[in-house]
């Protein structure tokens, strides 16, 4: 299935949301899309992957990538995940011990969004 | 022996259709249905390894994938990029995957190399017996019906 992507508004975090593959030749759209929305004024933002159905190495780099902007830019980012095949994932690449992953959307958006990115 | 092999010029869309292409090859040769989201992972790093060397190195040779069932289910991955490059494939230590100062790219091979590590207990790399280039070699089991 091809990458979806679509952004909203959750108790004052920027949620996007991704859907179907993410790999070598859709990263690159999600990297543009979470750089715009960065560009744009988002500093809470919060990637809900519950609809992803692939996600290869090339789709964490742009994870991790929008990670580091926003600590730049003194914002938060955090992941939506419950897939046991794509916490897997996070795990073995130690993925885990770098993103927030919570296990919805209303968890993501309640926490404090003035902390730093972490 | 039953072999399948599919070569594709060095393009990241067609990394995709490796990955199923080698999912259907490997259902078919009867791996088991719970190592198939493995299998396709895998493949899918071994292609996207390939395609960005490839193009790293301005090569617009086509980049090999053969699948065999014999006792086994083998994937091997075959490019045509400098062996030097293979040095790219060190896996990162935790503590350095958010580095501030690792650039994307660098990122993304340790990770990728570490998912491959992780989901392949049979895997090997090499260089290729004749010219220049890399194979990345994965077995897996199949249970036969």
């Amino acid at each position: 299935m091809e990458l979806s992507l679509a952004d909203r508004t959750v108790a004052g975090h920027t949620v996007l949301e991704v859907g179907g593959e993410v790999d070598v030749y859709t990263a690159p759209r999600l990297r543009e899309r979470l750089i715009e929305l960065v560009d744009a004024g988002a500093r809470d933002v919060v990637v809900d992957l519950e609809r992803v159905e692939f996600l290869d190495s090339t789709g964490l780099g742009v994870l991790v990538g929008a990670l580091k902007r926003l600590r730049t830019a003194h914002g938060t980012f955090g992941l939506v995940c419950a897939k046991e095949p794509l916490l897997k994932i996070f795990r073995i690449t130690a993925l885990d011990q770098v993103f927030p992953i919570f296990p919805t959307v209303e968890a993501a958006t309640e926490r404090d969004g003035s902390g730093p990115a972490s | 022996m039953a072999t399948v092999r599919l070569s594709f010029s060095p393009a990241p869309v067609h990394v995709r259709t490796a990955r199923l292409v080698g999912v259907a090859v490997a259902r078919r040769a009867g791996v088991a249905e719970e190592l198939l989201d493995e299998v396709r992972l895998a493949i899918g790093e071994a292609c996207t390894r390939a395609v960005t060397l490839h193009r790293q190195y301005g090569l617009t040779e086509l980049v090999t994938v053969e699948m065999s069932d014999s006792d086994s289910y083998t994937v091997r991955v075959i490019d045509h990029a400098p062996i030097e490059a293979s040095v790219g494939l060190t896996k990162l230590p935790p503590d350095e995957l958010a580095d501030e100062s690792l650039t994307d790219d660098a990122l993304t091979t340790g990770v990728g190399f570490a998912l491959l590590a992780g989901f392949v207990d049979d895997l090997q790399v090499r260089p290729v017996d004749d010219g220049t280039g890399t194979e990345v070699r994965m077995v897996w089991p199949v249970t036969r019906r």
